[in-house]
């Protein structure tokens, strides 16, 4: 078998690994995929308790908390939070959720573990760049974070920091340097970023291992490389977004700037279009949602089907609804727009192409229920929080229908029911995504098994609670009220939604401390928790091949040849017995049997 | 089982297996072209950004054979004569880096190392005409009045058509110039450097010499005269010079002589990250050029190394081959 020799480069030849070459600059995808988890679940820990912060306020307007005091320090006087660090918190919640947590801690967490694993490498195609990418991230992470202790306080224009506002050092507290900080986060964010998708694609299309053809491999791989394919092509443009703002800050060109008056005095700055940075801006930004929740689809594709103990129901329509939606997602930024002034024609072309998007996504829907229709459901923790994820997808998801319309999104833009819509479907779907991720792939990266019954606590709380923070905000927001602002007292049309926003709100709290669980379930089973066996799952894709305790180059003689997809769970002979006698799953690396017939999928 | 078991995938490039590149490419040259595309669409947003301001402003845009007229050494007008050399210069340097890879695939280690050599120079004299270009664009020639409103007016001689340089008419005068400071406490702005004439002197230099008329951005849309500036006769003249601000010499950031000052801003900034990406590619080139020297490639068996930086050269080339098109021809 001329396989023996190609896979014989088994990279058994251990270096001695000192703790900083293990731990910490390691170039072992597996620790480097810890490391990012790790990283993005502190940073999210920040996010949602910053989240719970403003909702105290939205709920009880002006109201003193001992806690904000503690806090915020002299941003709470008296206990009553500043309406400066209001917005700040807004917007530090914003970015850090939607690119510290939903981008980097769950692609670069779950790429970085599976990519190599599930296709059958030895690690990624360049392990110094992967740990370059991480420490990047970090450095972006500690940035954004040393802009929280800035004296004027972080940026505050919103996680979109459109200017003017966040290009005029003096238009508010958050200008200055904590915008400057925040940039400059966002610059090495990108390069991080950059550096890790170009790893991921290319360890896709040339390290797969023989036999895993481009159809056979599960669905996670597929999403992560159509992510890191959007991230090289979106990113790049808020790069460019970026730096023409900083020109804008610190040099006085006028690329988004024109015509300003402060304090009676003219600015200098004439010409330029803050539409422009707009346009730049979204054609990140859609795409950007995306980011977070293909990974998030990919990986509940393959806990589904694993659960369910079933193939997963059309599988070359996953995959072909996932280009669909990459492709349609560089062309509907348009839809952010719809009120900026923007020309009324674009705006009805871009109602139309997102539109679009609503058939590759609602393929994607029914095939998970399909998939889970007659199954032999395995309620595990993951399974739970899969279907999560298809419920928030769809009601998330239904609202998109109606903002992506542009004669109906102008009357409900920026209230909460946009907070309402992006919070279920890209907000909840993608954490459900990555928790079912965490809880899936625990075994895999810590040898130990998460407990259960606290994974059943934990989503119960977080299943109720998410619904019960985002539902009645669709109500909140069709009553017309804005986000963003500090307090609504001073409309009376709203006094009678205070009751709302109060149940909102412990909504929140409840489900903050639902996290809690999860995080001690997480620290606790790391050291004390069940030692788990090879194949907990019984599932069928290469990872699971594996020996428990990681070793460089994974596996500790050849790389397991492929001889099947992914998804043949309760495949039965012509015999009607199962494949492999008295188990419902043949793995990946197992040959056709005798008397198997080999399906086309 | 039969010991051949087939894997169902043998025969497809994109099948798997170590022995298979489905797009014929090692992982770093994978790696260059996905960056390419990375850092192809960051231009991409800049033309964008440049084509969206120029478009807003079509009517009242500079004239690029109006403005980079000069080349070293001599005086006169020779509208667009440098850049050229320049960019065939560039164009040249990608040429002789497609020699240098078709060397190194041949392994003619000194043919590697002359052509990169060449490379390397070719690269160097860009980003040095580039240099030059852009002080030349910050000295400016002929000088202008901005206008209250931001607008720049410039001037032309009546009788040949010629532009007049502001110092071939500013009458000077014996001005006393107050200087603002901290100390006196009035608000002020913070000023760098004074351009040669004040206001008063240039309006007054204009007034004393009729053969001199000022000439709008806007750009003539009809008639004999489409497609050049809007040339006003003395009393339009005279009427738009009563709204002047600050005299302009040469371009920066905020002022332009030249007209719009996105104009300015976008040929810096564009100019300048591709000028950035020109430098890096010359210092990577170096170190290439030192390791080939060495024989480290030699050593490895194969000048990937060459190939990959050569794409990255190309890419720079042809991102120049558009900032030419879009910022000198059309």
């Amino acid at each position: 078998m001329s396989g023996i020799q190609e896979h014989g480069d088994d990279h058994g030849h251990h270096h001695k690994e000192t703790f900083v070459t293990k731990y910490i600059f390691s170039q072992d995808h597996k620790m480097i995929a810890k490391q990012y988890l790790i990283t993005g679940l502190i940073m999210g820990f920040i996010g949602i308790a910053m989240s719970l912060m403003f909702r105290m306020q939205l709920a009880w307007p002006g109201q003193s908390f001992a806690i904000f005091e503690t806090l915020l320090g002299k941003w709470a006087p008296g206990g009553v939070m500043d309406a400066d660090v209001y917005l700040a918190l807004v917007t530090i919640h914003g970015t850090i959720m939607v690119f510290f947590v939903l981008t980097a801690g769950l692609s670069g967490t779950f790429s970085n573990l599976l990519i190599p694993l599930q296709i059958g490498a030895r690690d990624m195609a360049s392990g110094f760049l992967n740990m370059i990418s991480y420490w990047l991230f970090f450095l972006s992470a500690v940035i954004m974070l040393c802009s929280l202790f800035v004296e004027a306080g972080p940026a505050s224009a919103g996680w979109t920091v459109y200017p003017p506002l966040s290009a005029l050092p003096m238009a508010q507290s958050g200008s200055g340097m904590g915008m400057t900080l925040w940039l400059t986060s966002m610059a090495i964010f990108i390069a991080s970023s950059l550096l890790g998708s170009l790893n991921y694609i290319v360890t896709v299309i040339n390290l797969r291992t023989k036999g895993m053809s481009m159809t056979r491999l599960p669905l996670t791989i597929w999403a992560f490389l159509v992510t890191a394919i959007i991230g090289v092509v979106s990113f790049p443009v808020l790069f460019s977004a970026a730096l023409l703002l900083i020109m804008d800050r610190s040099f006085g060109t006028s690329f988004f700037l024109s015509d300003i008056f402060i304090q009676g005095e003219v600015l200098h700055y004439q010409g330029g279009s803050p539409v422009l940075y707009e346009h730049l801006f979204w054609f990140l930004g859609h795409p950007e949602v995306y980011i977070v929740i293909l990974p998030a689809m990919g990986i509940v594709s393959e806990i589904m089907a694993n659960n369910a103990r079933k193939p997963i129901f059309g599988y070359r329509a996953m995959i072909m609804s996932i280009i669909a939606i990459a492709f349609l997602s560089t062309i509907v930024w348009g839809h952010h727009m719809f009120i900026s002034g923007m020309n009324p024609f674009l705006g009805s072309v871009f109602t139309f192409t997102t539109l679009l998007i609503a058939i590759p996504s609602a393929v994607k829907a029914f095939n998970w229920i399909t998939t889970i229709w007659k199954g032999n459901l395995q309620m595990n923790p993951a399974m739970l929080f899969s279907i999560g994820f298809v419920s928030t997808f769809i009601s998330g998801g239904l609202t998109g229908i109606v903002l992506g319309d542009s004669t109906l999104d102008i009357n409900v833009h920026d209230t909460y029911f946009v907070v309402a819509h992006f919070h279920l479907v890209m907000g909840i779907s993608a954490l459900y995504g990555l928790l079912a991720g965490v809880y899936h792939w625990f075994p895999k990266m810590f040898g130990k098994m998460m407990n259960k019954n606290l994974g059943y606590v934990h989503f119960w709380i977080t299943a109720v609670c998410a619904y019960g923070v985002f539902f009645p905000m669709h109500f909140v927001g069709m009553a017309g009220v804005p986000r963003r602002y500090y307090e609504n007292t001073a409309f009376p049309m709203f006094d009678e939604l205070t009751d709302v926003n109060i149940l909102i709100t412990v909504f929140a709290l409840v489900a903050g401390l639902a996290q809690l669980v999860f995080v001690g379930n997480f620290i606790y089973s790391i050291f004390y928790g069940k030692k788990a066996e090879q194949n907990p799952w019984k599932a069928n894709t290469l990872e699971w091949t594996t020996p428990v305790e990681h070793i460089h180059g994974n596996w500790p003689g050849e790389i397991p040849h492929v001889y099947r997809w992914s998804y043949d769970y309760s495949k039965t002979k012509e015999n009607g017995e199962y494949v492999l006698p008295g188990q419902d799953y043949v793995p990946q690396n197992v040959p056709l049997q005798d008397g198997e017939e080999a399906l086309e999928h | 089982m039969d010991t051949t078991v087939k894997t169902g995938t043998e025969e497809n490039v994109w099948g798997g297996g170590s022995d298979k590149k489905p797009l014929g490419a090692s992982y770093g040259k994978m790696m260059m072209w996905f960056f390419i595309v990375s850092d192809a669409l960051t231009f991409s947003g800049f033309i964008a950004s440049y084509s969206f301001a120029r478009f807003k402003f079509a009517d009242s845009w500079p004239i690029a054979d109006e403005v980079f007229t000069h080349i070293p050494l001599f005086h006169g007008n020779y509208p667009m004569i440098y850049v050229a050399f320049m960019t065939f210069v560039l164009i040249m340097s990608s040429v002789t880096m497609v020699l240098a890879v078709d060397a190194g695939h041949k392994m003619k280690k000194n043919s590697v190392i002359w052509y990169m050599f060449f490379t390397v120079i070719g690269g160097a004299i860009f980003v040095g005409s580039q240099a030059w270009e852009w002080a030349t664009f910050i000295q400016g020639d002929y000088g202008a009045i901005e206008t209250k409103g931001g607008r720049i007016l410039q001037f032309v001689k009546a009788d040949t058509g010629e532009r007049a340089a502001l110092k071939d008419f500013a009458t000077p005068l014996d001005e006393e110039r107050i200087d603002h400071t901290n100390s006196k406490g009035v608000w002020f702005f913070g000023e760098t450097t004074l351009p040669s004439f004040s206001v008063n002197e240039v309006v007054t230099g204009f007034k004393a010499n009729p053969n001199i008329l000022v000439r709008t951005e806007d750009i003539v849309q009809e008639g004999e005269r489409k497609g050049h500036k809007t040339l006003l006769n003395r009393s339009e003249s005279l009427e738009r010079l009563a709204g002047s601000k600050y005299v302009v010499e040469g371009a920066n950031l905020i002022h332009n002589e030249y007209g719009n000052r996105l104009f300015a801003d976008f040929f810096f900034f564009i100019t300048g990250f591709h000028g950035f990406h020109v430098l890096t590619g010359v210092l990577i080139n170096i170190i290439i050029f030192f390791n080939v020297i060495l024989g480290t490639y030699e050593r490895r068996g194969h000048y990937e190394m060459v190939e990959k930086v050569g794409l990255y050269w190309h890419f720079v080339d042809l991102v120049w081959v558009f900032v030419f098109t879009f910022f000198y021809l059309v």
